[in-house]
Order: C-alpha cells, then structure tokens, then sequence
C-alpha cells in the first residue's frame, strides 16, 4: 500500500527521483553515497563536481546503463532498475542524451543521424522527412543536412546531436559535459540553445565543468563530490 | 511496420558497407581467402573420389569357369552374384569372346598366335568379371564363389578357380588406402573448415569491434536488438556474397589453366557423360559450387556478424 502510495505521488511530482543510491564497483571504489533527491518536469537542473565525483555513474543510472547497489531510481514512477529490457528501451527513448564526444554515427550524414534516432522509435518515413529538417533548422543547420560529421566543426557536430536528442520530443534531455570540446562562442550558443529546449517544457540535466555557463544559467545547482551531493541551491552558483 | 523496419535494416545494411569502404575491402579480402579454401576443398574432393573410383575400378575379381561349363551354368552364377546388394557389376565374357580379347592383346605376338592356331579347340575358359561397390566386400563375394565350387550346386561344379587369393593383397592394400585417404581427407577438410570460420569470425568480429561505439549510441537512443544487430547480419551476407563470388570467378581461370594436369578425370559419381577436365566439371557443376561456395560465404558471414554484435548488446 505503501508502496503504491509512493508510486502515485512520484508519477505527480517528480520525473526523476533517486531514492538512497549507493554504488560501489567491483574494485570497491565508491561512486555514490545514499544519494536522494528528486527532479520535477521542466526543470533545468546542473550538477557539477570534479572528475570522478560520481556525476557519470548519476547519469548512467538515470539511462539504466548502471544498476546501484542500492536504493532505487525512478523515472516518474518506474523503478528503471526493475524493468525488461523493451521498458528499458522505451523508456530511453522518452530521454535524449547528449555527450561531450558527440557520438554522432560517423558514416551516416547529419540528417541520417538524426533519421536513426526516430527509425529506432519507429516512427514513420513522413515523419522522418517532415522532422528532421524541421529541428535541423531549429539548431540552424538546415544547410549542412547531407554533410557527414567530420565535414563539420565541433560546434555543429554538437548541434546535430542536440537536434537527434530533441528530435523524438523527448520528456527529458540529458547533456553530459556537452560543452567540454567548445569554444567559448559555441559553448554559449549550445546552452542558449538548452534553455530554448527547457522554456518549451523539456526537463534538462546537465553536468559541466565550465563555471561561467553555471553562473550565467541562473538555475537549480546540485553539487557532488566523492559520492553524495554537498549543495543543491535553488539558484547556485559553481561553487567547488 | 515490419516491413518498413526490414527496409530500413537493408538499407542500412548496406550504407554501413560502403561508407566503411575500407573495412569492408579487408573483410571481403580476407574472406575471398577463406571461401578460396572452402571451393579447392570442395574440387580436392572431387579429384580424390574420382582418383578412388577410378582406383576400385581396376579391381575385380575373376571366376574362370571349367571349358565345359554351359553357357546356363555360367549367366546362373551371374544372376544370383547380380542379386547381391555389394555387387555393383558384373561382365560375362563368353569363350569366344575370351578368345577374340586374347587374340586383339597378342595381335602383335605372331609366334603366340601361330600355337593358338594349331590348337584344335578353343582353350579359353568363360569368366565372370566381378566387381563390387567397396573393394572389402570382395572377400565376402570370394567366399560365396568358393563355398559354391566346393559343394557344387547351382553351377557351382563349373567353376575352375577364383582369383581373389591372388589378388587378396592388393586388394587389401587399395582397401588401405582408399579408408586412410577418406579419413585424412575428412580430418583435412574438417581442420581447414574450422580454420576458416575462426577466421572469418575474427574479422567479421574485428569489423564489429571498430564499431562498438556505434552501438552505444544506438542502444542509447532505444534502438531494438534487432535494429542495431540487423545492419550488422546484412553487412556480413554482403562480405560472404561477393567473397564467394570472387573466389568463384578466381576458380574460372584457375581450373581452365591447371584442369588440363588432371585429364583424363574419370568423374563417375557426378557425370555420367564421360571423361572430362576440371574445368569442364566446373561448368557442368556450376550451379552447385556456386551454392557451396557463396552459400558457405553467407552462412559464415551472417552467423559470425550475429554472434559478434551479440556481447555489445548488454543494456
């Protein structure tokens, strides 16, 4: 009953909600601490902390990539650890995931890429060749559509990645370190371009190192360090 | 939808194998050697079975019938050896017909001819030329004829001799040599096979290893196993399809030009027209090799690609 009870509520408040999470690798180093907190949709949430704080093992648990050793994460009110692997593939789906590295599919054009993300969620070729161009222009890439990724510059391989993320309308995008290869210029337009998603209702995770991007955003900070969160300021600022 | 997702597996499929142009390129080159190995196998063979039985078909066993024998006596033996399942032929030769065979072989011999002429009758006993499927079954056959003799029965009385006691040790040592061959044979074939799929499995998994960050990334944007792993079997169909068809046109010339060092090559099991050269046989049998070839090419492809994408699928 409880249990039940507790479901109900996450699925009202909370898209994300870790509940006690510890992980500790096979070399028993600890990643995470009896981790809790909750994030609710439409958020813009930073975490920050140093290399080998656990930021990665967060997110990696968020995507069941990762099981914890203990405790509980859910996604709404599905424990993502307790679910088959077509829940787990449908639930990624509902999640974009953008990376420092871009993991764009290097033998396949921007707008392939892209085209991938919504084949994989099956969705229509109408779809695919409505869309695609479509949110091409929203990164302001409409005319690099057939260019491959090493035709373009880091900036802009990274706007494709955001334009695959958001691509399936996503209730949550994920930006792991998406700015840690940018320059200065292009590190202000990708989180200009973030914050567009966010005021269009998209709850947005990203960890950075870059304090000037956390100073600037003006949103909710949660700082890690050695496995549990030290800060979580409504308003923060990098402070580590 | 299934349809639609069968397309776009194709269809990546084979952007995947022109775009990684180069892997592609060494995959297909590496397996071009292996299926090379698998079709000279397959014509290896070819050439040994068509060296045994050839080999058995110069084995036989006589029956010389006593002079006096009666033609009934002797087609009564003929049908009841003819009735045995190991018996695979056996050739009347009548006493005249004996005497012309002996009279063509010595047609240079003038002095051997000149005592056949003085003889008033024809010395020349019947024979029944005894041939079975297996040269170890000639021993059974031996028995049969020597128990027939001894108890003289069913035109038992007329047979002179058997000519299998004199005949026992080649026949025994081409038995030897016949089972020896197939069984190294068979130990050849089955290491170099083995050899061949580990090969090919390790390229095929070299090619998928280049491409496990690939698959990362489509496990993160919720791709199926089936979509992610798909691209992959068709990429390995492609590097058995065209190594296959490479090794098949490599075969063309290759059996044109070194055929020749076969002939004449006596292909009883899968020709019933003759003689014929390697090259020949490869024409009149290219529908099967082709499958053999190619066919091994796929399967191998297909299986190895499936495997190895398989450890990168982990969620």
């Amino acid at each position: 009953m409880g249990g039940l009870c507790l479901r109900r509520k996450l699925k009202a408040t909370f898209m994300i909600y870790f509940d006690n999470v510890s992980k500790i690798y096979d070399d028993n180093s600890i990643a995470l601490q009896d981790v809790s907190f909750s994030i609710e949709p439409n958020e813009f949430v930073s975490i920050v902390g140093h290399s080998g704080a656990g930021k990665t093992t967060l997110i990696k648990m968020m995507l069941a990539e990762q099981r914890p050793t203990a405790g509980q994460v859910f996604f709404e009110s599905v424990d993502v650890h307790n679910l088959r692997r077509q829940e787990i593939l449908d639930i990624r789906r509902r999640i974009g995931t953008i990376f420092q590295d871009f993991r764009l599919l290097p033998h396949l054009t921007a707008f392939e890429n892209i085209a991938f993300a919504m084949e994989a969620a099956g969705r229509s070729d109408e779809d695919i060749e409505a869309d695609v161009p479509h949110v091409l222009d929203l990164v302001d890439l409409g005319d690099k559509m057939w260019n491959f990724p090493h035709e373009l510059s880091g900036g802009e391989k990274q706007r494709i990645a955001i334009a695959r993320a958001i691509v399936n309308q996503p209730d949550i995008i994920i930006a792991d370190e998406p700015t840690g290869n940018l320059d200065p210029i292009n590190t202000y337009e990708i989180i200009q371009i973030l914050k567009k998603i966010n005021d269009l209702g998209t709850t947005v995770i990203l960890t950075t190192h870059n304090k000037g991007v956390i100073d600037s955003l003006k949103r909710r900070v949660m700082t890690i360090e050695k496995g549990k969160i030290i800060r979580d300021d409504k308003e923060g600022k990098y402070m580590l | 939808m299934f349809w639609t997702n069968t397309k776009r597996v194709i269809r990546s499929g084979f952007i995947n194998f022109w775009r990684n142009g180069f892997v592609s390129l060494a995959s297909v080159m590496v397996m071009t050697v292996t299926l090379f190995v698998v079709g000279s196998l397959f014509f290896n063979n070819v050439l040994l079975d068509a060296s045994l039985s050839e080999l058995r078909d110069k084995v036989d066993v006589n029956v010389y019938f006593n002079t006096d024998a009666s033609e009934e006596e002797v087609l009564s033996l003929k049908d009841q050896l003819e009735s045995f399942p190991e018996v695979s032929n056996v050739e009347y030769i009548s006493r005249e017909q004996a005497l012309e065979n002996f009279k063509e072989r010595h047609k240079d011999d003038i002095l051997t001819l000149q005592a056949l002429e003085e003889l008033s009758e024809n010395p020349l006993s019947a024979v029944l030329n005894v041939k079975t499927k297996e040269p170890s079954q000639y021993e059974s056959i031996a028995n049969f004829l020597s128990d027939k003799k001894a108890s003289g029965e069913d035109g038992g009385a007329a047979i002179d001799e058997v000519n299998y006691l004199q005949n026992k040790t080649a026949i025994d040592r081409l038995t030897n040599i016949i089972e020896s061959s197939k069984v190294s044979n068979f130990a050849k074939t089955a290491i170099l096979v083995i050899i061949s799929i580990v090969v090919v499995f390790n390229t095929v998994r070299l090619s998928i290893y280049i491409s496990r960050e690939e698959i990362s990334v489509m496990r993160l944007v919720g791709a199926s196993n089936r979509y992610i792993r798909g691209p992959f079997v068709i990429v390995g169909v492609l590097y058995g399809v065209i190594a296959g068809i490479i090794s098949i046109i490599i075969f063309y010339p290759l059996t044109y030009w070194f055929g020749p060092l076969f002939y004449p090559l006596p292909l009883f099991l899968t020709d019933s027209v003759g003689k014929l050269t390697l090259f020949e046989y490869y024409i009149n049998n290219f529908g099967e090799i082709f499958l053999i070839v190619v066919g091994s090419g796929v399967v191998l492809g297909a299986i190895s690609s499936w495997l190895a994408v398989r450890r990168y699928l982990k969620i």
